[in-house]
């Protein structure tokens, strides 16, 4: 029977440090035939385990149909993701994955895609970006629209600029505050949906970051006209099982690991606006 | 009830010995500490004799008389559920050797089967919905399905609940269903059991035993101490639109108010006998080669249990009490199809501040009850 606490070993086969505190693990089961079988959404997420320390909730951030590794990319915020730094090429972790429901990326197909990111919320959603571009006619416009508090936290600027030069594609981005050279925007990108120049009856919004960000950017598009059954966001909680045995990522009725990460604004609007779930 | 038996006092011990034939460690309860506790046992003659316990919110009492009966109590703080879901378990083990490669292990499942005496109805029917979180799930607990494929229960219907026991209002109680989740249900008299079996398990033990047929005079008294244990009932939960209620009322002052009272110390998610959350830990060996995982019950009251990347969603205890109750009594229904609470009134005997949720979920959802 399949027991669905227990991790496989994976190894670490490329190592790219992004900024001082992200950096992005490429990945490949040690078992050929658990690595062959292996397939996942853009948006679910696999448990990263770090031996000896304990195990982390981390969204895939490459592309679906790559067979060779996967990746993810983490940001140093505890015990675990901190320890998880210190690895090189070669060393193993444990996995456990994927879960969670994704994207919506059927419901996508034939409609214009915005993406909303803000912080370091991108990385969830880089697998959408690429997965649109690489089928760029199944979908209508792509606007990627990534705030950032200060212009040195944009993970990669490179990636944009290329993003920005694939065709029927925009990028908007926008940092509180700009450092020398910064080619973007300044300000709140929030304040920017104007000039996207939506047709909010056929655009799909897919959001991830903080809370806030989520709820300023359901607002605007609200008004702009955008179905709230568009509207879809990746929530985070704490994860420990994964599975919705735990308990920690309730929201509301709602289980973040098993029912989520990603919602409909149409599912979580009834706790949406209220702190404490 | 046609099928029903009589065992009489003085042939119980007969059950103890046929199940320990059958492989079984027996399970039952025992008065220890001051209160009801379950231990393993091998004799009747250590079961509670006499014993009844006087419960009220923040305040669990034992009295001792020369009743004959040995189940003329309610409950004590734990039954079923640290028998199938522990409170700490270890999940696996992983091996390191020199080259970094790591080895994952799964513990072994592989219990002895364990017969519980005394479960009441509230129990069984906490454990059915134990049962929809690890066993009707999409990924399905292996710790969880072997101890629960290998467990006997000996059911014994209530017939003295607790002032703060309210099965009867969640209609969980005071005795159980004929689908409960039992293998053999007892039914206490004065001068022994009526018994009857709930499953083929149930029936190969009932063969085993010296049993008569029950008497007119003694399904008369069972009806009637079933009745009476409903009646005893004081407590109630608001009735049928409790979660639709509950969920409009979040902000209730209520919640402010009962957190001033509340100690956010977690007793009540420790003996309530569906509560699920557990956390998981790591206990890494000493040589460097090997390290455990296991899991530990957890508590919605603390700090940790949403603390999400540096920050806690529930800093205070308003809004972690208001989490626990909506849970139970709400958003347990649109995940599990039930509620989460069986009305076994552990949540109230136990809590050192003797905060009690049927008064609290009627303060909130009806202001005419406040």
């Amino acid at each position: 029977m399949l027991n669905p606490y227990l991790p496989a070993e994976a190894e670490i086969v490329e190592r790219i440090q992004e900024s001082p505190t992200i950096f992005t693990l490429r990945l490949r089961f040690t078992d050929p035939e658990r690595h062959q079988a292996y397939s996942f959404q853009p948006g679910q997420f696999n448990m990263v385990y770090l031996y000896g320390v304990g195990e982390v909730a981390i969204s895939i951030v490459s592309d679906p149909e790559d067979e060779t590794l996967y990746h993810h990319t983490i940001r140093i915020v505890g015990r675990v993701t901190r320890g998880l730094a210190k690895l090189q090429t070669g060393d193993k972790v444990g996995i456990r994955g994927p879960f969670g429901r994704g994207w919506p990326l059927q419901e996508a197909e034939g409609r214009d895609v915005l993406i909303l990111t803000g912080g370091l919320g991108c990385a969830p959603v880089v697998s959408v970006i690429n997965y649109v571009i690489k089928r760029r006619e199944r979908y209508g416009r792509l606007m990627i629209m990534q705030g950032v508090k200060h212009s040195d936290d944009l993970l990669w600027r490179e990636r944009y600029k290329l993003w920005a030069e694939t065709a029927n594609t925009q990028v908007v981005i926008a940092a509180d505050k700009g450092g020398q050279q910064w080619p973007w925007r300044i300000g709140r990108i929030i304040e920017m949906f104007e000039e996207l120049n939506l047709s909010p009856k056929h655009t799909i919004a897919m959001m991830c970051g903080p809370e806030g960000l989520m709820k300023a950017g359901v607002e605007r598009l609200r008004q702009q006209g955008v179905p709230e059954h568009m509207l879809f966001m990746s929530m985070e909680r704490n994860m420990q099982c994964a599975v919705g045995h735990c308990g920690h990522c309730q929201y509301g009725d709602k289980f973040v690991c098993k029912d989520g990460p990603v919602f409909s604004y149409d599912q979580v609007k009834d706790l949406f606006d209220q702190a404490g779930f | 009830m046609a099928n029903m038996h009589f065992l009489a006092r003085a042939e119980l011990q007969s059950l103890v010995a046929c199940l320990e034939r059958r492989g079984y460690r027996c399970v039952g309860p025992l008065l220890r500490d001051g209160a009801i506790v379950y231990d393993e046992i091998n004799h009747v003659d250590q079961l509670p004799k006499g014993v009844h316990d006087q419960q009220v919110p923040g305040s669990y009492r034992i009295i001792q008389d020369d009743n004959p009966r040995l189940f003329a109590w309610a409950n004590g703080p734990q039954a079923i559920k640290p028998q199938l879901f522990k409170s700490t378990e270890v999940l696996w083990r992983v091996e390191r050797d020199e080259a970094g490669q790591l080895q994952f292990v799964p513990a072994q499942t592989q219990v002895e089967p364990v017969a519980i005496f005394g479960a009441r109805s509230c129990d069984l029917a906490a454990m059915a919905i134990q049962d929809q979180v690890f066993l009707h799930s999409e990924h399905v607990d292996p710790y969880y399905q072997q101890a629960r494929e290998s467990l006997f229960t000996v059911a014994v219907n209530c017939s003295d609940p607790a002032e703060t026991c309210f099965c009867a209002s969640t209609g969980d109680g005071p005795h159980a269903d004929v689908d409960a989740a039992y293998d053999l249900i007892l039914t206490e008299l004065d001068d022994g059991y009526l018994i009857d079996a709930g499953s083929d398990k149930g029936q190969e033990v009932l063969a085993c035993l010296p049993l008569a047929a029950a008497t007119d005079h003694q399904f008369f008294e069972a009806g009637q101490q079933r009745m009476h244990a409903r009646q005893a009932q004081q407590r109630a939960l608001p009735t049928p639109m409790l979660a639709k209620t509950l969920m409009q009322k979040l902000d209730h002052p209520r919640w402010h108010e009962v957190a001033e009272r509340c100690l956010s110390c977690g007793n009540c998610t420790l003996v309530c006998p569906t509560c699920f959350c557990h956390k998981e830990e790591e206990n890494p060996g000493l040589n460097g080669q090997a390290s455990e995982h296991s899991r530990a019950w957890d508590s919605c009251f603390t700090e940790g249990h949403s603390y999400i990347h540096g920050a806690v969603l529930r800093k205070d205890t308003a809004a972690r009490y208001r989490q626990w109750l909506t849970h139970k009594l709400a958003t347990w229904q649109d995940q599990f199809g039930s509620s989460g609470c069986v009305g076994c009134g552990r949540c109230l005997t136990w809590c050192p501040a003797g905060i009690d949720m049927t008064e609290e979920a009627n303060a909130i959802c009806g202001d005419d009850h406040a």
